[in-house]
């Protein structure tokens, strides 16, 4: 978990929590805080809290208790119009009766701007996002993908120090979503401003962003860069909505350099490092390997690699790689990926073969 | 299907008077009236009694007198007459009558004579207004007041209307030219005989008209015979014109604390008409119905049920008792000697020729 | 593909024909089988609607009466001179009385007369009781008609009568559509009728702008009531909806008369004014039974209209367009006024005309709470229609009112644009 504590931290939230029955917490004590400048996502599935932790930093929501600072100072009874954060819809949100040119006008006027500057910005922000020629369109005249883009336009036209994003690129097609996430990125850096982007797309979350922020249960289950909440999972949440992923149950027995050693409840004894608080002698443990990290082919298992008897349920080509379900250890749902080239052996449903790790890609995680 | 279509002709022969052989009659009827406490008199005073005599007669009823006169005239147009016998004002009579809508009734022939003989062209007298109408009743328009917001001195003249100072407080008036403007001239000075031809002037009209403007900001005007009784019970108005049988109800049925005032009662009549163009059958059936409907007992019988006169002078002397209330109904009915010491006749003729352009004059006097 | 289009000749589909002739035959098919699954409805509305206002157009011309029952008269009468202020001479005497006795025999002699008395006041009677005696007329032996005729009836020696005959025997008259506008055939063309008379164009002004305050009123009420229905939890939304639509299972009748008891000087509303001591009990309020009266009652009855249609454009726009604004730096006021309320102005566009011409055309809630000075035009062609059968007038103001809801959806559609009206 982040320290809230820190200093120069430029959007803070501290013990905040939300409800709105005044019966369940939908938010439970939250803690975050990031630096200026950085990329943030909150991921995490429907109803984990996400979107209305970006509503009370917009302040569309007020938080029940505890604080949310923005540059040190809170922000608890600012209303949203006087917080100067700039806002990016699920569904654009583009005035539908204002051109484009209208639109990105309009936080401008509100600050009574002049005329001259306000038009120079707005060239300026449309060129940015290569909108240049639009200005005197309609919203419903443009497409998906350049609705997304003046709408990114006008959360920044007014120069925000902190930009929101709900879901901005859900309703794109895949093509056009990639091209986005990465355009909306180097913007973001370009300008140096501080994103907070809400998503339940995890690719998205891992392509995009600084830290991610993945959310359960009203509750920031692990807050770390990509590539760690990727191979290093704190929990067996994480663990199974970040990638794809194979979960085998079983008892630790004891713990020895480092390694655990787990019982599987076919009786099958593994190593595994002990990454979760709870694992310990007697506890109950999952055990998390990442479908690339497992290996079946003689050749390529490593010295110090774990085997296993394993059997071939179904073989699927997938061009750059073979995606391979087995039967492990009493579970029928045990994938492996394995990288296409010539001397990978393509394997027969019913196969029984033997499969490896190594104890180090092996996480024993909460129960 | 022809066998039982000859026994009922058989049984109705056998049971109705010789007029019955002529012709083969129908056994439906849709008889178009008013509804209310006017349409039930009719119910128990002639139909349910015909009907028992008739038992394979179906009668069907349609509360649409108030539009009779249009919609007979749609129905003629469309070819499709679907009444069989319509009650309607005596003025509407003359109009269907004009349009040809309505069938001629040869009093004669048609209609039944009265027990003692006297015809019943007699017998109606000067109330067969025009040649297609049978009047069933007479009606007046005549003024009812609060008896409890008229001070020490019940008003007892029409022109107390006029008078704000004696009576002060808001009245009723019908929202149409018809009895207004006459009493508006009569207590201008205006005599009686004189009215219409008055009338028939501009300078007539002005000085009617310049008469109701006196009392126009107190004047509640009213299209719905209903509204004067409830307006009087409800303390908004102390006066106000309306049907007299409505009065009757309000004053007898209902207790409220209403009182009449008769002078210069304004009659008006109410009948049947025969709807041109019915097919034999239903003619038959329907002029046999008239016949009975019309007769001397039959209409005094009505009067049981509600307190308007008797068409025929013959039915008069039968009138007696409310058949609900016990009360003795002559002294009620518009045409009770005591109660018919001053009445306007209101001129049918003239009021045909002269409607439309009295009543263009009387909108445009009532917007300004 | 490319070698087809290439060649000159039209293109051919497989079978040899012209690909356009056969394209059209295809969709002639598709056509026709359009066509027979609409036409009930279109026979439909043929009947029931465009049928029906091109009657009422006619009717409000037609005048083939005069004509169809006086014919010999109308052609003798030709040749009068009306200006002479002479009377027509024998021959035309002789023409009517043989008309008249036709007319008489086929007892239409009356029909006649009323259509002419709504031009001149007393030719009714002067036809019923021609008529009357017009059966007996010995056509052979009898005359001079003109000394017969005014002897029976003097209206027969009067000039006007006859000219108002002869201004009135073209087939087709501009005499409804005046008298509609106030005007009538004068001795030299059409002229304004006297003052005392005038009274369609008032009513006409007057059913407008009362037409426009009881819109106005509608926007104003419905307004909020839309917005909550649009905004609330859909439970409570739901029971808010029962209760705009609560109205509409009430006969009008009873809603009217239902504000007579509130607002009547006795009523409700005054007594409790009193009560609270607002009002003196000998001055109270005079509510209704004028434009007041009217007003407030068609505001209610007509509310639902505004209503629904407001609340389904409103139902459209997302919240997300509020916050937006309001994450933009508009307050709140600023977000409404600039962002939410333009987009429900199509909702108020719809709202407001279907409103306006239900309210143009009301006549029974105005006829009972409007007193004197708030009834409609509406009131007046009702009256033509049921009670003095002038349908030619009734059809003629029927026109006007038609051309002037024509005129104003014209301008709506000039200044706020038809595209703009949306019932959802």
């Amino acid at each position: 978990m982040a320290d809230s504590a820190s200093n120069g931290a430029f959007v803070e939230f501290d013990r905040v929590q939300k409800s709105y029955d005044g019966e369940t917490l939908v938010v439970k004590d939250l803690n975050l805080s990031l630096p200026r400048g950085e990329f943030l996502t909150m991921l995490g599935p429907s109803g984990s809290g996400k979107t209305t932790c970006l509503m009370m930093l917009a302040g569309f929501e007020t938080a029940t208790h505890g604080d949310i600072r923005l540059g040190g100072t809170s922000i608890n009874n600012i209303p949203p119009h006087k917080r100067g954060i700039g806002m990016v819809f699920q569904n654009y949100a583009l005035f539908p009766h204002m051109t484009i040119a209208e639109n990105l006008s309009f936080p401008l006027e509100v600050r009574k701007m002049g005329k001259t500057e306000r038009e120079e910005k707005i060239k300026r922000a449309l060129d940015m996002v290569e909108m240049g020629a639009f200005g005197g369109r309609r919203p419903s005249q443009l497409s998906g993908g350049q609705q997304q883009r003046v709408a990114l336009a006008r959360a920044l036209v007014f120069e925000p120090e902190l930009v929101l994003m709900d879901e901005p690129l859900g309703a794109l097609d895949k093509q056009l979503r990639e091209k986005m996430q990465f355009e909306i990125t180097n913007l973001a850096h370009n300008l140096g401003i501080t994103t907070v982007y809400v998503t339940h797309d995890q690719t998205e979350a891992l392509t995009m962003s600084d830290r991610v922020a993945v959310f359960d249960d009203g509750r920031i289950q692990q807050l770390d860069p990509p590539d760690t909440l990727y191979e290093a999972p704190q929990n067996s949440f994480v663990a199974q909505f970040i990638g794809e992923n194979n979960t085998l149950e079983g008892t630790v027995k004891e713990i020895n350099n480092g390694l655990a050693l787990i019982q599987l409840d076919d009786g099958e004894l593994i190593d595994a490092m002990p990454v979760h608080d709870s694992v310990k002698p007697g506890a109950r443990t999952r055990v998390s390997i990442r479908p690339e990290r497992v290996e079946y082919n003689k050749d390529r298992i490593q010295e110090g690699a774990h085997t296993l008897k394993a059997e071939v349920k179904e073989f699927i080509y997938m061009g750059d790689i073979f995606r391979t379900r087995l039967s492990v250890a009493g579970n029928d749902e045990f994938v492996i990926k394995t990288r296409n080239a010539p001397d990978v052996e393509r394997l027969q449903p019913g196969q029984q073969i033997e499969i490896g790790w190594l104890p180090q890609d092996c996480r024993a995680l909460d129960a | 299907m022809k066998l039982t279509k000859l026994a009922a002709l058989a049984a109705t022969t056998a049971l109705c008077a010789p007029a019955a052989f002529a012709q083969e009659m129908a056994n439906e009827m849709t008889l178009v009236s008013w509804g209310g406490a006017y349409q039930s008199s009719q119910i128990k005073a002639y139909v349910e009694p015909y009907l028992e005599m008739h038992p394979e007669v179906k009668v069907t009823w349609d509360e649409s007198s108030a539009e009779a006169v249009a919609k007979l005239r749609a129905m003629n147009e469309a070819g499709n007459v679907t009444w069989d016998l319509v009650d309607v004002v005596a003025s509407d009579s003359m109009r269907l009558c004009d349009e040809g809508l309505a069938v001629e009734i040869d009093p004669s022939a048609d209609l039944a004579a009265a027990p003692d003989g006297t015809s019943a062209e007699d017998d109606f007298g000067d109330l067969l207004v025009s040649e297609c109408f049978v009047p069933q009743i007479v009606y007046s328009t005549t003024f009812g007041y609060r008896t409890d917001l008229v001070g020490d001195t019940a008003p007892t003249s029409v022109c107390d209307v006029f008078d704000l100072e004696a009576y002060p407080g808001k009245r009723s008036l019908q929202k149409r030219p018809i009895d207004n403007m006459e009493w508006a001239l009569f207590c201008d000075g205006v005599a009686k005989e004189d009215i219409y031809d008055t009338l028939g002037t501009d300078e007539g009209v002005s000085q009617a008209l310049a008469k109701l403007d006196t009392i126009k900001d107190q004047v509640v005007w009213w299209t719905a015979g209903a509204e004067t009784p409830q307006l009087l019970a409800d303390g908004e108005v102390v006066m106000g014109s309306t049907f007299n049988g409505r009065l009757f109800s309000a004053i007898a049925e209902q207790n409220q604390p209403i009182g009449m005032l008769w002078d210069m009662q304004s009659f008006d009549l109410d009948g049947w008409i025969v709807p041109e163009g019915l097919p034999a059958d239903r003619k038959a059936r329907v002029m046999d119905f008239l016949k009975f409907a019309t007769d001397t007992q039959r209409l005094a019988d009505q009067a049981k049920y509600i307190s308007y006169g008797p068409a025929r002078a013959s039915s008069a002397p039968l009138v007696g008792t409310h058949a609900e209330l016990g009360i003795d109904m002559a002294p009620h009915m518009p045409t009770d000697p005591a109660n018919a010491t001053n009445v306007h006749i209101y001129d049918y003729e003239w009021w045909a020729d002269n409607r439309d352009d009295l009543n263009a004059k009387f909108e445009a006097w009532l917007a300004k | 593909m490319s070698d087809m289009t290439d060649t000159a000749g039209p293109v051919l589909a497989a079978d040899g024909t012209p690909l356009k002739r056969s394209l059209a035959r295809a969709l002639r098919r598709q056509k026709l089988r359009a066509l027979l699954l609409i036409a009930p409805l279109l026979i439909f509305i043929l009947v029931s609607f465009i049928l029906p206002v091109v009657d009422m157009l006619y009717r409000s011309v037609q005048n083939g009466i005069v004509t169809n029952t006086l014919p010999r008269t109308v052609e003798a009468l030709a040749d009068w001179d009306a200006s002479t202020g002479e009377l027509p001479d024998e021959v035309v005497y002789a023409a009517l009385a043989a008309d008249l006795k036709e007319a008489a025999e086929a007892k239409i002699h009356t029909k006649v007369g009323t259509r002419l008395n709504y031009e001149n006041p007393g030719m009714s009677s002067m036809f019923r009781k021609t008529g009357r005696k017009a059966k007996k007329f010995d056509l052979e032996a009898g005359g001079p008609w003109k000394e017969e005729l005014i002897d029976i009836n003097k209206g027969w020696g009067e000039h006007d009568n006859w000219r108002t005959i002869q201004t009135y025997s073209p087939t087709i008259t501009s005499g409804y559509f005046l008298n509609a506008v106030d005007m009538r055939v004068g001795t030299d063309g059409p002229e304004m009728r006297p003052e005392d008379e005038q009274i369609y164009m008032k009513l006409l002004g007057r059913t407008l702008w009362m037409s426009l305050a009881i819109t106005s009123c509608c926007i104003l009420l419905a307004y909020p009531v839309a917005w909550l229905l649009a905004n609330l939890p859909a439970r409570k939304a739901n029971i808010l909806m029962i209760l705009v639509l609560l109205p509409f299972w009430t006969s009008l009748l009873v809603r009217t008369s239902a504000w007579k008891i509130l607002l009547q000087q006795q009523g409700v509303i005054n007594d409790i004014l009193v009560y609270v001591g607002l009002v003196a009990d000998d001055s109270r309020l005079v509510i209704i039974n004028n434009q007041f009266g009217t007003i407030v009652a068609m505001t209610h009855i007509l509310l639902p209209f505004m209503i629904l249609p407001m609340y389904s454009v409103m139902q459209t726009i997302n919240p997300s367009y509020l916050r937006a604004a309001k994450s933009l730096g508009a307050t709140d006021w600023t977000a409404f006024w600039r962002v939410y309320f333009p987009q429900t102005v199509p909702g108020i566009g719809a709202g407001s005309i279907l409103v306006f011409i239900l309210a143009i055309g009301y006549y029974i809630t105005p006829a009972l709470v409007g007193g004197t000075k708030g009834t409609f035009i509406s009131n007046q062609i009702a009256f033509h229609i049921s009670t003095s059968l002038n349908w030619g007038l009734a059809s003629a103001l029927g026109a006007i009112l038609l051309a002037v809801v024509l005129v104003l959806y014209w301008a709506y559609d000039k200044i706020v644009g038809i595209d703009n009206v949306k019932l959802g």
